[in-house]
């Protein structure tokens, strides 16, 4: 039930097919959960996680994912090798592609490069975030920890706050809830809104009050601050007054509205740290475990499609 | 050199509005005789062309070239951009100060011409740099460089941002009745986009530019005209607050012209799906409400010239992530195919679709090309507007081959192409 070659994004499936890795992420969250966390789906097989930005934690997800499933895990940090000599993206994809790795996990820092690299290698390839375009593990992690919590993935109302113009979360997220049917709202300041924001299907709002409420889900996301101070928001105080999360602005939410965020968080300018670490309403901490069962899922679908025999 | 007849042709004739049956007599590299219906007879000697009843007109004068020399040879030469030009019935290519070093000096020009001179076989008509190294700061020496035979002012793909730098440029060039040609795009609202501003590049997650930028640069630049009485060309003009921009303008009897490259009209955003780089314009790839008002101007003459905005690239530089891949298409063999969509689609005849790619571009620069009129040069250009083929990217005659329209179905194609009364390129 996962007829691809690629994981490239959540644009590209369907809701059975959402459902079929949902279904088998489950499955190996209670595996996960074991003593033995051991399966031999992926034996034999060689996974390549390239991340061409750095990401400790999606990486070690990734890493952890694949070495319980039995593949051979190679890293390969490329923020900081031959790409800055003046190698091209293709270049290091032909080259890795020599070496007849089964599946190539990427990360980059710029929209379709993956779809890009996909084109030029034989094996499989899983987006791991290109740019501000797709991250679908992030998006699939997401439903089934709302899934688990809310007992359904379908007519809730979700709300993704924050920088969703420069945010691949965002753009999955929404793909994928808008595709189990429920209605997604985006909170954010018209500066972090992208162009046409009402015409990805979502309702949008500036005030986070209104947009908060009566909703199941608060999904949080992280504020580049780096980028954005006096660019985008005038200052991380005022972001926070206005756009953080806090017990107040939480209470305009469903009484059992859980919240979430992808991590890693910056306490104080996106969420108040009494709302994220609350055990009865932060999902957070559930978010990361999912992460290595969705990609155990993913892994284990894909390698499904690979050839048996020499390719 | 002897006498040519150019007979049985259909000819095109932008400046009278004539479509019609008819021949030309060439004598020495001129238009010695325009015979409308039955060819005259054939003076003894002369090589009589049976034309078959094909359209013949004046040869395109293309606004926007930009050629690899000096600097960049291997992305295009002199040789290679003129038989590109003469394989798409282009006869004169103005080529863009854009090079490496730039053409802001007389020596540089002097030096680019000689190269041109003995290289190709279209002639070259060059612009100069606007600004010294075209850094958008102090002005180049227009006087030196019009007497070395630069036709236009230009810092070609960076525009001006100071505006007080514009302005003096425009006010020192007006005393020298020079034409300033502007790439009308605000730089910092264009710093980061590589894609149109839209709720499509939204959902490709590609950082965009505001159409807006366009109307910005084009009001502010319009403003300046008016002050200075300065000769203003936008290189190209792409969006419908643009277009709005460049109407206002007119209207208020400013010496202001424009032009549009045949990618903008005849593709859109939607091109942009699979993030193919050889789609990556400067100015990006407009809605389709851009596109379709484009076309329009252009038929109503808004628009003022059709450019190829040819711009060569190496395969290396768009083997790229869509971010950080190089701008720019290459142009002049697929110019004349896709302006003849706008004839086919019924929305302009040829003597005024001529009228855009010949005569009006040569009168903007003062050459006496582009019409067929005793006395005019001789550059033509005979072609099957309906023959149909399949574009191959590598049966182009560039040294680049970055079309967009590869493995497109194209119509209509060049047959004849003529300079100064030679024959410089034939089909099959």
């Amino acid at each position: 039930m996962f007829p691809h070659r690629h994981l490239l994004g959540i644009e590209g499936l369907g809701k059975p097919e959402i459902e079929s890795v949902l279904d088998l992420a489950e499955d190996y969250v209670a595996l996960s959960r074991q003593r033995d966390k051991k399966r031999a789906v992926l034996k034999g097989l060689t996974q390549i996680n390239m991340f061409f930005e750095n990401s400790t934690r999606t990486q070690a997800s990734f890493e952890l994912a694949g070495k319980r499933l039995g593949a051979d895990v190679m890293n390969m940090s490329v923020a900081s090798s031959s790409v800055k000599k003046g190698e091209t993206l293709i270049d290091t994809a032909v080259t890795l592609n020599a070496m007849r790795p089964d599946i190539l996990v990427v990360r980059h820092q710029h929209s379709g490069a993956v779809a890009l690299l996909a084109k030029k290698v034989n094996c499989a390839v899983v987006n791991a975030g290109d740019g501000r375009h797709e991250h679908p593990t992030q998006a699939l992690l997401d439903a089934l920890t709302i899934r688990r919590h809310m007992g359904r993935l379908h007519r809730l109302t979700i709300a993704i706050c924050g920088d969703i113009n420069h945010s691949r979360v965002a753009r999955s997220n929404i793909i994928l809830l808008n595709r189990m049917e429920n209605r997604v709202r985006v909170i954010a300041p018209p500066t972090l809104l992208p162009n046409g924001a009402e015409k990805l299907g979502v309702e949008v709002f500036d005030d986070m009050r209104k947009g908060l409420e009566g909703v199941d889900v608060v999904m949080m996301l992280r504020l580049q601050q780096e980028r954005m101070q006096g660019a985008f928001v005038p200052s991380n105080r005022e972001y926070f007054h206005r756009y953080g999360l806090d017990e107040e602005k939480l209470s305009r939410a469903k009484p059992d509205a859980i919240v979430m965020h992808p991590g890693p968080m910056n306490r104080g300018v996106e969420i108040d740290p009494n709302v994220a670490d609350d055990p009865n309403r932060s999902v957070i901490q559930e978010q990361v475990e999912m992460g290595v069962a969705v990609r155990m899922a993913v892994l284990d679908l894909l390698s499904r499609n690979i050839a048996g025999g020499a390719e | 050199m002897s006498t040519l007849i150019l007979a049985n042709a259909r000819l095109i004739d932008p400046e009278t509005g004539f479509d019609g049956p008819g021949a030309l007599r060439i004598e020495r590299g001129v238009i010695a005789d325009v015979a409308q219906g039955a060819a005259p007879e054939a003076p003894e000697g002369a090589e009589v062309v049976d034309c078959c009843g094909l359209p013949l007109a004046p040869g395109i004068v293309d606004l926007r070239v930009f050629v690899g020399e000096p600097g960049e040879r291997h992305k295009e030469s002199y040789r290679s951009a003129g038989e590109a030009a003469a394989a798409g019935g282009v006869t004169t290519i103005c080529v863009q100060p854009e090079t490496e070093p730039p053409v802001d000096d007389p020596a540089v020009l002097e030096f680019a011409m000689r190269r041109a001179e003995r290289a190709s076989v279209v002639r070259v008509a060059p612009m100069a740099a606007l600004t010294k190294g075209m850094k958008g700061r102090e002005m180049a020496e227009y006087g030196f460089l019009l007497d070395a035979g630069a036709l236009a002012f230009t810092d070609a793909s960076r525009p001006v941002s100071d505006p007080t730098v514009f302005r003096n440029c425009l006010d020192y060039a007006r005393s020298l009745g020079a034409l300033v040609v502007h790439h009308p795009q605000d730089p910092a609202m264009a710093a980061e986009g590589c894609v149109t501003e839209s709720a499509f590049a939204s959902l490709l997650g590609l950082p965009g530019i505001h159409p807006f930028a366009e109307r910005i640069m084009l009001e502010r630049d319009t403003a300046l005209v008016e002050i200075t009485g300065a000769r203003y060309h936008a290189d190209l003009v792409t969006t419908r607050g643009g277009l709005a921009a460049l109407r206002r303008a007119k209207e208020a009897g400013l010496d202001v012209t424009a032009a549009v490259s045949h990618h903008h009209f005849a593709l859109n955003e939607h091109d942009l799906a699979d993030y193919p780089t050889f789609f990556k314009l400067d100015p990006p790839l407009r809605e389709e409400e851009d596109r379709a008002a484009l076309a329009e101007a252009v038929a109503e003459g808004l628009i003022d010239a059709i450019c190829s905005s040819h711009r060569p690239q190496d395969e290396e530089s768009k083997r790229q992530p869509f971010e950080v891949a190089a701008y720019g298409a290459i142009g002049l063999e697929t110019l004349l195919p896709t302006a003849l969509k706008l004839y086919h689609d019924g929305a302009m005849g040829l003597p005024a679709l001529f009228d855009r790619l010949s005569l009006a571009p040569a009168k903007r620069l003062g050459l006496p090309s582009g019409r067929l009129a005793r006395g005019a040069p001789a550059d033509l250009v005979l072609f099957d507007p309906a023959a149909p083929y399949v574009l191959d990217r590598f049966a182009l005659r560039s040294k680049s081959k970055n079309t967009p329209f590869d493995r497109r179905l194209m119509t209509g194609r060049a047959q004849r192409t003529w300079v100064g009364g030679l024959e410089v390129f034939r089909h099959g």
